[in-house]
C-alpha cells in the first residue's frame, strides 16, 4: 500500500520501532548521517545501518545486507532507503525477502519498479519523503523551526 | 488527525497554534526566555550540528516566534517562515541568504523608499549592486539580468504609487535566468494575494503593518516556497560548502529546507535582527483577525477613493481598482478581492495646499506608517521630503502635490467628512496662490 497522506505516515511511524537504513553514511556532512543520528538520539527508534563498507556508525553495529540483518535481528519494521533510484528495485526485493513491514524511499529515491515490487508484496510504501522530517512533523520538532507542518488541531498533544 | 484541507480563516486561527502540549493552554503561550536547557550534552551537540530540532537561543528561534512563523507560512502557502525584527530586516536577511559581495540584484523601481536606500546605498557599500528597473516592465527586468544576478525583487502593491506587479511574468523571467523572485507582500497581505501561487519563491513582509494591524509592534518575516532548485553555479551560498557552518552544503543536506535553514541558522544568527517573542505573540493575535479586518480596510479604501475621484480639488487618484487606472487589469488578476488600503492622490495647489490639507484634518493621524486600524495620512513634500525642491522631489519620484493615505477601520462616512474639511482648507490656499 502506497501511503500518500500525513495521517498514514504518522500511523506508520507510531507503530514502527526497528529501522534498517540502507546506505547510511558515517560522513557527518551527508544527509543520511543526519537522519541516522536524528533517529538514533531521538530514542523511540532502534535504527541500524545497512552498509557493507562499515562496521559501525557512532557505536551502532552495521550489517552488510538486509539479509544479514534479518538473520540476526528478524524482520525490520521499516527499511529506509538512501540509494540511487536505479538501485532501488534491488533494495525493494531485499526488503521483501527480509520480511520488512514497510519501505521508505528518501527524497529523490523515486523508481516505479521498486515501488511496484514493495507494494505488490504488501509492504507499506512511502516515496520521496524524509523519515526525519516526517518524524519531526508529528512530534512538534518541525514546528519549532517555523515550518508549515500542515497539522491543525484543537486537541492537546503531549510529545 | 486529518488530511482535510482547511480554509484561510480556519488556518489563521489554528495553524501553528495548537493547544500547548505541556500545559493545555488554549491561547499561545508567550515564552519570554532568551535560552533553553539541553536534555544532555549529546542533545546539545545534535542541536548545534543541526541534526535535531529544538530550542537553543531566541536569537535563532523561540517557540512563540515559531508559532507566528508557521501560521504566516500556512496563510502564504509556503514551506516555512523565518521571523525578523522588522520588514527591512526580513529583506536584508533574505538577500544575504542569496547574495554576497560581487553579486547583483534586479528590483522594480516602484518599491518602498526604505528599500531603495537599503539596496541602493547600504547593500551597495557591502558590494551587492542593484539595478532598479523603472515601471517594473518585465522586458526591462529581463534586460537587466546579469550572470551574477542572484534574485529579482518586487512589491505586490508598490509603496507608495500603488502599482501592481505582474508576478507571473516576473517569476517566469527570473526562473528562466535561474534566480528566484522575491516579493514584498506587505500591502496585499496573504488575504488579498499569495505570491507563491503566482510563481514567487520568497515572500517578505513588514508585519508591522496590516498583519499586526494596530500600529503597536515592529516585526517582519520571510516565507519561502521550498520549490526553487538551487544550483552551485547560480547560488553558491546555498549549494556549495559553507565556511559559516563547517563545510555544510545546505542544498544537499536540507533539500527543500535549504533556504530557510541558511536564512535562520547562518544569516539571522549572524545579523542578529531577531524579533521579540512579545512582538511575535501580538502578531499572532493580528493574523487571527486578518480575514475580518482586510475586507473592511478595502471597503473603506474604495469609498474614500471614489469620493476623492469626484472632487475638483483633487488632480488624480492612484487606486489600482479605479476604472481609469493603468493598473486595473493586473489588480483584477493578482488582487481580485481588493487593491489594499494604501494609495496616493494629488491635491491641486501643490505643496502649500498639501500642508493646509493635512493641518485641517481632525481624524486622520499625520504620521509615517501604514496599515494601522486607524486611518493615517502623510504629505511627503511637506514632511519626509521637505528639504527637497519641487524639481528634486520629482526626480525622487514624489510629486509635490502627492498625499498618501492608509485607510483604516473607522466609519467611512466619518473619514470622508474629515477629508471634506481638509479639501476645503486646501482649496482656500490654492485660490490664494492663483
Amino acid at each position: 500500500m502506497i501511503l500518500t497522506t500525513a495521517a498514514e505516515r504518522r500511523a506508520l511511524l507510531d507503530r514502527s520501532h526497528t529501522v534498517a537504513m540502507v546506505g547510511a553514511s558515517a560522513n557527518q556532512t551527508r544527509p543520511s548521517y543526519f537522519v541516522f543520528s536524528f533517529l538514533r538520539t531521538r530514542g523511540t527508534f532502534d535504527v541500524t545501518p545497512i552498509n557493507p563498507t562499515l562496521s559501525a556508525i557512532d557505536g551502532v553495529r552495521a550489517y552488510p545486507s538486509l539479509a544479514a540483518y534479518a538473520a540476526e535481528r528478524g524482520a525490520p519494521d521499516i527499511v529506509d532507503v538512501f540509494r540511487r533510484p536505479d538501485e532501488a528495485p534491488q533494495v525493494a526485493r531485499d526488503a521483501v525477502a527480509a520480511g520488512a513491514k514497510a519501505i521508505w524511499f528518501q527524497y529523490g529515491v523515486i523508481n516505479d519498479e521498486a515501488i511496484r515490487i514493495a507494494d505488490e508484496a504488501g509492504l507499506a510504501v512511502v516515496v520521496d519523503r524524509c523519515i526525519k522530517v516526517e518524524s519531526a512533523r508529528f512530534d512538534g520538532g518541525l514546528a519549532l523551526g517555523g515550518i508549515n507542518t500542515g497539522l491543525l488541531t484543537a486537541k492537546r498533544r503531549v510529545r | 488527525m486529518t488530511d482535510h484541507a482547511f480554509g484561510f480563516r480556519t488556518r489563521a486561527l489554528h495553524a501553528g497554534t495548537p493547544p500547548d502540549g505541556a500545559t493545555g493552554a488554549r491561547a499561545l503561550p508567550l515564552h519570554l526566555s532568551t535560552s533553553f536547557v539541553f536534555d544532555s550534552t549529546e542533545h546539545a551537540a545534535e542541536l548545534f550540528a543541526l541534526r535535531t530540532y529544538g530550542n537553543i537561543y531566541t536569537r535563532i528561534g523561540n517557540p512563540t516566534v515559531a508559532a507566528f512563523e508557521e501560521k504566516l507560512a500556512s496563510l502564504e502557502g509556503g514551506l516555512g517562515a523565518v521571523a525578523t525584527a522588522s520588514g527591512l530586516a526580513a529583506q536584508l536577511i533574505a538577500v544575504l541568504s542569496l547574495a554576497q559581495s560581487g553579486d547583483h540584484l534586479v528590483a522594480t523601481a516602484n518599491v518602498y523608499g526604505g528599500t531603495v536606500t537599503q539596496f541602493g546605498v547600504t547593500l551597495k557599500r557591502m558590494g551587492i549592486e542593484t539595478t532598479f528597473v523603472p515601471g517594473g516592465d518585465p522586458d526591462a527586468v529581463r534586460a537587466a539580468l546579469r550572470p551574477n544576478t542572484r534574485a529579482v525583487f518586487t512589491e505586490t502593491i508598490g509603496n507608495p504609487n500603488g502599482g501592481v506587479a505582474d508576478l507571473g511574468a516576473l517569476a517566469a523571467i527570473a526562473h528562466a535566468a535561474g534566480v528566484p523572485l522575491i516579493v514584498d507582500n506587505t500591502f496585499a497581505t496573504p488575504y488579498l494575494c499569495r505570491p507563491i501561487e503566482h510563481g514567487a519563491d520568497i515572500v517578505v513582509h513588514s508585519a508591522t503593518k496590516f498583519i499586526g494591524g494596530h500600529g503597536t509592534v515592529l516585526g517582519g518575516a520571510i516565507v519561502e516556497s521550498g520549490r526553487f532548485a538551487w544550483t552551485p553555479e547560480r547560488h553558491p551560498l546555498l549549494a556549495t560548502p559553507s565556511p559559516g557552518y563547517h563545510g555544510l552544503n545546505f542544498a544537499e543536506t536540507f533539500g527543500e529546507y535549504a533556504f530557510l535553514q541558511r536564512a535562520r541558522v547562518e544569516v539571522l544568527r549572524d545579523v542578529g535582527a531577531s524579533i521579540s517573542p512579545m512582538n511575535a505573540w501580538l502578531l499572532v493575535q493580528g493574523l487571527e483577525t486578518l480575514a475580518l479586518r482586510i475586507p473592511q480596510h478595502v471597503a473603506n479604501a474604495r469609498a474614500v477613493a471614489e469620493f476623492l475621484r469626484g472632487r475638483d480639488e483633487v488632480a488624480w487618484v492612484a487606486y489600482a481598482e479605479l476604472p481609469d487606472s493603468p493598473e486595473r487589469a493586473r489588480a483584477a488578476r493578482y488582487v481580485p478581492l481588493g487593491a489594499g488600503a494604501v494609495f496616493t492622490f494629488g491635491l491641486r495647489g501643490g505643496r502649500d495646499a498639501g500642508r493646509a490639507f493635512i493641518e485641517a484634518l481632525e481624524l486622520w493621524s499625520h504620521l509615517a506608517n501604514v496599515g494601522d486600524a486607524k486611518s493615517l495620512v502623510i504629505h511627503p513634500a511637506s514632511t519626509t521630503h521637505q528639504q527637497l525642491s519641487d524639481d528634486e522631489l520629482r526626480a525622487a519620484g514624489v510629486n509635490p502635490d502627492m498625499v498618501r493615505l492608509s485607510v483604516g477601520l473607522e466609519d467611512a462616512d466619518d473619514l470622508i467628512w474629515d477629508l471634506e474639511r481638509g479639501l476645503a482648507a486646501a482649496a482656500r490656499v490654492a485660490a490664494v496662490a492663483v
